[in-house]
Order: C-alpha cells, then structure tokens, then sequence
C-alpha cells in the first residue's frame, strides 16, 4: 500500500552541489521524497544523474548541500552526521541499492541463495532453514526457477542476474531503493519482464525509489515523478505524465520529442 | 447539490521551444462547474481544446491560468496548483480518467490491468479481482481472455478492458475521453448503463463523446467548448 499521504518526508535533498575538481558533477539539486513515491531522474550521459544518485545514497560527499533521511524513529537526520553504525544499518536494511551492472551488486562467486541470504545475515538471522527458505521465496517472487539457488550468478543470464539483484536488495524489506540504469544493457523482452515485476514489487511493497534512467519508457512505467537534469542542473520536474505529456523546458521538449513515444 | 468540480477562468497555451518558441494557444477563460450526480458533456469539434480541458482536470496537461478545484472529502484541492503529490492522492481516491486508449503494460494479465487501481487503493488483491471479473463480464470481455495481457486484443476490445479498469473504483469524479469510439451497439449501450449508475451513486462525470445517441443518453449539461477556444 502506498503512503504517499504521509506528511513527512521521506528523504530531503537540499541545495546539493557536487563538483570533481573543476569539473561539475551536480548544482543546486532539491527535492523531498515521500514514502511510497518513485522519483525518475532523467536525462543524457554527463547531466549529472548518477553523481546525484551517489549523493543521494550517501556513496559520495556533497561540496554543498545536505542531504536528510527520516529514520525509522522518525527523526530526520543528515546523511554527514551519522555513525558507522547507523550509516551500516541503512546500507544493509533500510535501503537497496541497484546497479546497472549486477556484477557489482552480486557476489559472483557465493551461490544465489547465499547472495540473497547474505542480507538476511547481516541484520542478524542465523536460523539457515529459515535463511534458505526465504531466499527461496525471493527467488521466486523475482521469477528465477528455486532449482538454481546453489548455482552462483556467474553461471545466470544477464536478465537472471539483475532479478537476483533485485531479490538480494528487497529481501530485508527496504524502505528506499535506489536503481541506476536497472534495464540498461537488457534485451527488450527481458526489460520487459523486469519493468513488470519491478512495477509489481514496488507497489506491493509501498517502497519509495529513486530511479536513474536515459529511458523514458522506463520513467513512464515506473515513476510518479520525474525529475529532468541537463548539465548537472534540474532543468524540469513534474507528475511523470505532466512532464512527458506536457513538457515546458526547450530540453524537456526535446528529450521528449527524440524518443518513439513510451 | 454542491459542486464537486469548478473551472475558473483556465487558459492553456503550447510553447513549442523546437520551433521557434511558436506559441499555440488552445484555450482561454474555460468556466464550467459540475455537481455530484451530474455529466457534463463537453462539445466541439476536433481541435476545439476538449482533451485539453480533460488533461488539465486531471493533472496531465498544466494549466498557465485559473483554477480548477475539485471538492471532495470536506476539503479542495486546486488542480492548477497543487503539489504532485496531492494530485497522486486525488487520482487514488478521487479522480479518474478513461483515455480513448488503453495503455497496455506488458505481461499483465487483463484482470489485473483493470483490478489495478483498486489494488493500489488498499483493496485485497481477491476481492479486487472478483470486482474485474464483473466488469468484464459485462462489456463483454469473454473470460479466457482475462488471463492474457490485452496487447494483442482488438481496438474494441482494448477500449473495453480500460473502460473497465476506469470504472471500477468509486470514485468521486470520472473524466471520460471518448469512451464508446470502438464500441458497437451493445457495448455503447452497456457503457451508457454504467455511466447511469455512477451517476446514481455522486460521481460528477465530465466526458467527451462524438455519439449522438450516448450524448443524449448520459449529458445533463452540454457546454459548447468553442466559446472557449482561443484565437491562434
């Protein structure tokens, strides 16, 4: 169930700048997240989405700007101030994190069902037949046969290994996950079938996400929102139909206009 | 009874940046209200604005001048103005929209593209799904199709499931583009029945239809829309 009703903020970034020497990465991103709601940031190579998702998933230190979390306890914490501890807790419980490339998400060479339960571990359970067993419900809710789970990832499909990267990142019931490109470099039927079961799980869920595409398609099935940035700046943002149905910006317009429509 | 949507002088011009910034103006000074229980229809010819009045009631399209304020629960929500957010809120609970087209997801089978907005709104997936089940059942949907995604099934059949899947929820206000376009006699007829009972129940409707006979079947109120349309 959504709670997109909830008055607090899920996640808040606010005036989030990052340069790399020179060179700018990201300027003056905000924007609140609710729970429940999937943010699409959208936009070319180079226009500062991943640098921004990196920020965001405190992965990278911002040169301006904060970024604020709404711990479980309610209290609405800078991502800077927080322990080894409580940094530890979100990476491995309260948030996911998928990568476009599921090699760096998975460990290759530890079997599926290990991947999976490797998550469960590190939030403390030690029971293995209840380890195992909920491995192999993930597998199942992502579509991956049970038969495989003590084969390891490298001997999966591509499409295989990025459901199975997203079966290790739901299992501990994140309330955030964020995905950088999670259907770049898959065969269409396969992005597909990945869209519906991602579209399926984060209803189920009410997980909120921040979702890293080039793909408009992929925005218009997946978010409720969608943030545009071109040159490391929000140029547009706006109920995902509004913004690609009804595009303001020259770059929207053209972003919008480039692609056979989604 | 009180209105439960009101348009205030709303305008809605295009910009298109691509070629050189001309500007497109569709509507302007756009002023109609509809009570609970009550269907609007809205008239004019292709390319009058009514689509876009549509869209801007629901959020897709945004409006550069009015209001447009929907009352329901006790409280208003400005559409012109309000947050995503609260518009997302309006369109769980409140405010639907049946395009002429159905958006077809891939994979999902037809009884759960239309039992969808009911699942997102809190309803258990079962229950959800029963409620489908009659809805198809009477648009004429046969059910070995309800299993199978309706990207492969007809123009007609298409519009049916998403007729379905937009008058399932109760909702407090229904936008309708076209909804019988496809359809043949039967079905026309079975859409003008379920338009009947929503309105029985309070939902304000505003649609556009191009049927005479489903026009003088389900409108109240007609409002010319070329009163409205805006000198290019």
């Amino acid at each position: 169930m959504m709670q997109r009703d909830a008055d607090q903020p899920l996640l808040v970034a606010e005036g989030l700048s990052r340069w790399y020497g020179k060179q700018l990465g990201c300027r003056d991103v905000s924007f609140a997240l609710y729970a429940g709601e999937v943010i699409a940031v959208v936009g070319e190579s180079g226009s500062g989405k991943t640098t921004l998702l990196q920020l965001l998933s405190a992965q990278l230190a911002p040169s301006r700007g904060r970024v604020l979390y709404c711990m479980r306890d309610g209290a609405m914490r800078d991502l800077a101030s927080l322990g080894e501890a409580e940094r530890r807790f979100l990476f491995r419980t309260d948030w996911g994190y998928v990568h476009q490339d599921p090699t760096l998400g998975l460990r290759m060479t530890v079997s599926a069902g290990a991947n999976v339960g490797e998550r469960l571990m590190a939030i403390g359970w030690r029971h293995y037949g209840q380890i195992r067993r909920t491995a192999g419900d993930w597998l199942g809710r992502v579509e991956i046969d049970t038969g495989r789970i003590d084969d390891a990832p490298g001997t999966y499909s591509g499409g295989m290994r990025q459901r199975l990267q997203i079966a290790r990142n739901l299992v501990t019931r994140p309330r955030l996950v964020f995905m950088d490109e999670p259907t770049g470099g898959l065969d269409v039927s396969v992005q597909a079938r990945l869209l519906d079961l991602l579209r399926g799980l984060v209803a189920e869920l009410g997980l909120a996400a921040v979702i890293v595409t080039h793909d408009l398609a992929v925005a218009r099935l997946l978010s409720h929102r969608i943030i545009v940035m071109k040159d490391g700046e929000i140029v547009e943002t706006g109920l995902t139909d509004q913004v690609l149905d009804d595009p303001h910006q020259p770059y929207t317009q053209l972003l919008v206009s480039s692609v056979l429509p989604p | 009874m009180s209105a439960v949507l009101e348009l205030k002088a709303v305008a809605k011009t295009f910009t298109m940046h691509l070629q050189g910034g001309i500007r497109l103006p569709v509507v302007t000074g756009v002023e109609f209200a509809v009570r609970a229980g009550e269907c609007v229809v809205l008239a004019g010819q292709s390319g009058a604005g009514k689509s876009s009045i549509l869209k801007m009631i629901f959020g897709t399209y945004r409006c550069d001048a009015g209001s447009i304020r929907v009352h329901v629960d006790g409280s208003t929500v400005d559409v012109a103005r309000a947050e995503p957010r609260q518009i997302l809120r309006l369109r769980t609970h409140a405010l639907g929209y049946v395009s002429q087209f159905l958006r077809a997801v891939p994979r999902v089978p037809t009884v759960d593209v239309v039992a969808e907005p009911l699942v997102i709104a809190g309803v258990q997936r079962d229950n959800a799904r029963r409620r489908a089940a009659d809805l198809l059942r009477r648009l004429n949907i046969p059910d070995r199709l309800w299993p199978l995604p309706p990207a492969t099934f007809s123009g007609g059949e298409q519009q049916r499931v998403n007729i379905a899947r937009g008058f399932i929820s109760d909702l407090q206000l229904l936008l309708l583009d076209e909804p019988t376009a496809a359809l043949d006699a039967g079905n026309r007829a079975v859409v003008v029945d379920l338009v009947a009972e929503k309105k029985r129940r309070g939902t304000a409707v505003v649609a556009i239809v191009h049927d005479d006979d489903v026009r003088a079947a389900i409108a109240d109120t007609v409002v010319d829309v070329h009163r409205f349309t805006a000198a290019a």
